[in-house]
């Protein structure tokens, strides 16, 4: 019996087994003959039908839920079955139907048929699609982490027509845009639903902005190789402004904010810099020529588009540099030419006014250049910079061994001297002016000693025409210079208004002391020393009138201050002496010294060179001097025998008592000795003592200190006042090291240390 | 000098040099070595009796008795040995210091000494301190601190001279043509040796004027160039 169970339970379970397998089979079946139906039922759809307008709502229904009941089946397969279905749906579209449509159209009409394709796939048949198959979005797909249905229908649309969007639908794009730049008239509201297009694909930056900009690379090349060729430079230019604006203006209205800064950075590198050195070496037109022609308003267009390029203005500010400095150099050696001519003819007053005239042209040249950077280089601090240079190069040129410290000092004198009744400019501006000029010249200094000795002439035979312009240039100065600049000269302004107020007290006291009345004039200038340059005082036999004088003064002054002691300086002083000539009296302005030349010939009618000598006490090349300036210059006051042009001392001098002039009232000139030396030397020995000082100040501050720093601190520190010459320092340096206050360190020998 | 004898018990007192005085101790209470007795005896064959010290007529003679020119560098070197402080004279300190150092107490010795004592200076430290000793030397007066021009050539000839001929002999030459210094003074002095040491000659292409180098060599290569330049009849590269 126990036999007999085990087969027949053998048996049962395989019966039970085959009915389980039958049963499987037949579920299997069952869900697979669904599947198929709902395969044709997806299949009915049919592209056609989706892309009707109009879907029948019930219709719409009975998909969602029959693919609903795929998706809830507990056999996984059919999920998979059907994502793929959905993918395969989408690429079937776009192969059958968008495809095709594409290949068949070209240019505008591809744009069109590109934009709308694209918005008919989008928005109705994925949408559709996606309507469908949400359930299984919801579950299946989130599950599985697969790219979820929304962003499928993108992916198909980018896999399949990448190719197509990158190189015929931009081409198209491109030819469009470049017809505009050719000045004909477009679509643009295309371009920018094709822009949207790209956007919605997130294939802006990779397609779209990559091909327009090489397309406007493509065509700017060749447009500037034909332009460069054809167009003089501010032709070119014109075009080039124009074309930037245009793309500007295209770009900012069709497409997005970030091309614009590509597109225009293109745009400028191949009109603007690859062309640039041909641009502005074109020969009747380029760089150099605008400049010479003053053609300003190029000259600002190529200012307006060369700052949009990196280091663009560098050409252009060197140009500038150059062509300003040409223009000076040019006046420097017109003037050179024009002086030397005058100095062969010994014309003295040419000579001053081409002096004068090259600095009325510096400033005219400094005003129009100036005008530039302001008004057509935006004020550029560049191109600042470069007007100083330039300047500095030319202004800081001699003429005819004659500095332009000293040129600019003659210029002022000048300006000071002369009656401000000029119409073209006021003294207050051109002194504004002259000061703008000294700050190009490097030898400061030379021009305040220059300045000092012209001004202290001016302020003692009254030459100035007004004393406030005087303080108006010393307060400029003292502003651009410092106040040690101009300490001595203020110093010297005010000891004339002192002056005033000592001759008051003179008149007063000759009035209450008539005995002491010399019975003459008298008009006495106290100078402090130290504010004043340095005079030669001579001592010599004054004529009596004038001793009585002398000695009037000096009582008078001891009344005032016992301390300070007076020193005369007659070389500076002027009389107005009557000459009771035969034909008419006259009155004769003549310096001190002539004065008392001429006084001798009331005791005696005719002296020898030597008599005068004697009498007078007075070196040689003085009485020569002066009695050349009676005798043999303008005005023959004194007959000379013989009567040649130049005086020996064996010379004898006669009264003219037949002189007479058309005027009642001469000046008798009387040359000064040009102390043009006496100032240089003056100035050389100044600085040898400030470079002195200024090595030993920085030296006991830093207390050890390396040569080149050494020197190039010093020229600092006196660079406001004058370049020194480094061979001087170095010559200071030496002489301090050998008076022990400087020595070299001991291991490096470039090394100074301070002693103190 | 006379100092006062004493005889130290025990020690030998004969010299074995011929001729020699009657040896006089040092009264100080150190061991005096036979070559101290020998090398003050030396001293006192040329001593000026009056000075106690050794006079030039001294230093000529001990010049004569060695065989070398008194304006050889050598007497220079045995006086920088010696730091003699007063040119032409040498005193018994000194004398000692010197030959002490060089282990020579004759004539003879001194002779044969001679070319280790060039050697020795002639080492790179040495000669910086030689070099310096012997401008110091030639400053005779009280607080002078600096020599003539004659002088200078002269000593730079001496002193340099046998190691840089050609630049001893141009500087000279420069010095000697000159106006602007008639002195020349320790720092100067001192740079003529680092010239030589530093820059090539005759190219003179590293020499550069705006380091620290004193005016006076500055002016010295503007001259050496302008020379050459002007024998080549155009400007060298």
């Amino acid at each position: 019996m126990e036999e007999k169970t085990l087969k027949d339970m053998k048996e049962e379970e395989i019966r039970k087994m085959e009915k389980k397998t039958l049963k499987d089979m037949k579920e299997k079946e069952e869900k697979e003959e669904e599947m198929r139906k709902l395969e044709l039922m997806l299949s009915n759809i049919e592209i056609k039908g989706l892309s009707n307008e109009t879907l029948d709502g019930i219709k719409c229904m009975t998909l969602y839920t029959d693919i609903y009941i795929v998706a809830t089946d507990s056999n996984q397969v059919f999920n998979a079955k059907m994502y793929s279905k959905y993918k395969e749906f989408h690429n079937d579209y776009l192969n059958d139907i968008v495809l095709p449509h594409l290949r068949l159209h070209h240019g505008e009409f591809l744009l069109k048929e590109f934009e709308t394709s694209w918005a008919h796939y989008s928005k109705v048949i994925h949408n559709r699609l996606h309507l469908y198959f949400r359930y299984l979005g919801r579950y299946y797909v989130a599950r599985e982490k697969l790219l979820n249905l929304n962003d499928v229908g993108n992916r198909c649309f980018i896999d399949l027509l990448y190719e197509e969007m990158r190189s015929r639908v931009m081409d198209a794009v491109i030819c469009l845009i470049n017809k505009e730049r050719d000045g004909a008239k477009i679509d643009r509201e295309l371009v920018k639903k094709v822009v949207n297009v790209f956007e919605e694909l997130k294939l802006y930056e990779d397609i779209f902005e990559e091909r327009i900009v090489a397309g406007t690379k493509d065509y700017y090349s060749k447009k500037a190789s034909l332009w460069i060729s054809e167009n003089s430079c501010p032709e070119f230019m014109l075009k080039v402004e124009e074309c930037l604006e245009k793309e500007e203006n295209m770009v900012r209205d069709c497409m997005k904010p970030a091309t614009e800064q590509k597109i225009v950075s293109e745009v400028e590198h191949k009109l603007l810099v690859l062309h640039s050195t041909q641009l502005f070496d074109k020969e009747y037109s380029g760089l150099k020529k605008l400049l010479e022609d003053g053609k300003v308003v190029d000259l600002a267009r190529m200012y307006r588009l060369y700052s949009r390029v990196h280091d663009g203005l560098q050409h252009v500010c060197l140009a500038f540099k150059n062509h300003v400095t040409a223009q000076g150099m040019a006046l420097v050696r017109q003037t050179e030419i024009e002086v030397n001519k005058h100095v062969v003819k010994n014309d003295v007053g040419a000579l001053q006014n081409q002096q004068v005239h090259l600095i009325m042209e510096f400033i005219k040249l400094h005003e129009v250049y100036l005008s530039y950077v302001n008004d057509y280089f935006q004020s550029n601090s560049m191109f600042f910079k470069v007007l100083k240079e330039a300047f500095e190069v030319f202004c800081n040129k001699s003429i005819a061994g004659v500095s332009p410290a000293e040129l600019l000092s003659i210029f002022c004198d000048q300006t000071l001297k002369k009656k401000s009744c000029d119409n073209d400019k006021s003294t207050e501006d051109t002194i504004d002016d002259v000061v703008k000029l000294l700050v190009y010249i490097s030898d400061k200094d030379m021009f305040a000693e220059f300045h000092r000795k012209k001004l202290a002439r001016r302020l003692l035979f009254n030459k100035s025409d007004s004393d406030e312009h005087e303080r108006y240039l010393l307060t400029k100065l003292k502003q651009k210079c410092g106040r040690h600049f101009t300490s001595k000269m203020e110093g010297m302004v005010t000891d004339l208004t002192l002056c005033q107020d000592t001759t008051a007290s003179f008149t007063d006291y000759l009035r209450d002391n008539p005995d002491m009345n010399p019975g003459f004039d008298l008009t006495v200038t106290v100078l402090t020393i130290g504010f004043w340059p340095s005079y030669k005082t001579c001592t010599f036999n004054l004529p009596p009138e004038m001793l009585r004088c002398v000695e009037a003064f000096k009582q008078f002054y001891q009344t005032r201050t016992k301390r300070t002691r007076i020193t005369w300086l007659f070389s500076l002083g002027t009389c107005t002496i009557v000459g009771k000539f035969e034909p008419k009296t006259m009155d004769l302005i003549v310096t001190t010294l002539q004065a008392s030349v001429l006084l001798l010939f009331n005791s005696a009618n005719r002296l020898s060179y030597s008599d005068i000598k004697d009498q007078l006490d007075l070196p040689e090349e003085d009485v020569t001097r002066l009695l050349h300036s009676l005798s043999c210059a303008k005005y023959k006051i004194l007959k000379k025998e013989p009567d040649t042009k130049t005086i020996s001392k064996t010379d004898y001098f006669e009264f003219n008592s037949m002189f007479t002039d058309r005027l009642k009232r001469i000046k008798v000139p009387f040359p000064l000795v040009d102390d043009r030396k006496k100032v240089i030397e003056t100035v050389v020995s100044d600085r040898r003592h400030a470079i002195e000082a200024a090595i030993v100040r920085i030296m006991k501050f830093r207390k050890v200190l390396g040569h080149h720093q050494l020197m190039s601190e010093c020229a600092e520190v006196l660079s406001s006042t004058f370049r020194p010459d480094f061979k001087i320092i170095k010559l200071q340096i030496e002489s301090l090291i050998s008076r022990d206050y400087l020595e070299r360190d001991s291991k490096d020998h470039s090394v100074y240390r301070y002693l103190a | 000098m006379k100092r006062s004898s004493s005889r130290r018990s025990g020690v030998s007192s004969s010299s074995s040099s011929p001729g020699s005085c009657d040896l006089l101790r040092s009264g100080s209470s150190k061991a005096v070595s036979k070559e101290t007795e020998r090398i003050d005896q030396l001293f006192y064959t040329y001593m000026d009796k009056p000075s106690g010290m050794i006079d030039p007529e001294g230093i000529e003679s001990f010049c004569s008795d060695l065989e070398v020119d008194h304006t050889d560098v050598r007497i220079l070197m045995l006086a920088w040995k010696m730091q003699a402080e007063r040119q032409g004279y040498f005193t018994l300190e000194e004398w000692r210091k010197g030959l002490k150092a060089l282990h020579a107490d004759s004539i003879s010795k001194i002779k044969k000494v001679l070319p280790d004592l060039e050697r020795e200076v002639r080492r790179p430290t040495s000669f910086m301190d030689f070099y310096s000793y012997s401008f110091r030397y030639c400053l005779t007066e009280e607080k002078q601190k600096s020599i003539d021009i004659e002088s200078a050539c002269e000593l730079l000839s001496v002193v340099l001279g046998y190691l840089f001929r050609h630049q001893v002999d141009k500087l000279v030459e420069y010095l000697k043509n000159q106006h602007e210094y008639k002195v020349i003074n320790m720092d100067q002095w001192m740079s003529f040796l680092r010239f030589c040491n530093e820059i090539n000659f005759p190219s003179l292409e590293n020499y550069d004027p705006n380091l620290a180098w004193p005016l006076i060599l500055d002016n010295f290569v503007d001259w050496m160039r302008e020379k050459q330049n002007g024998s080549l009849g155009l400007k060298s590269f």
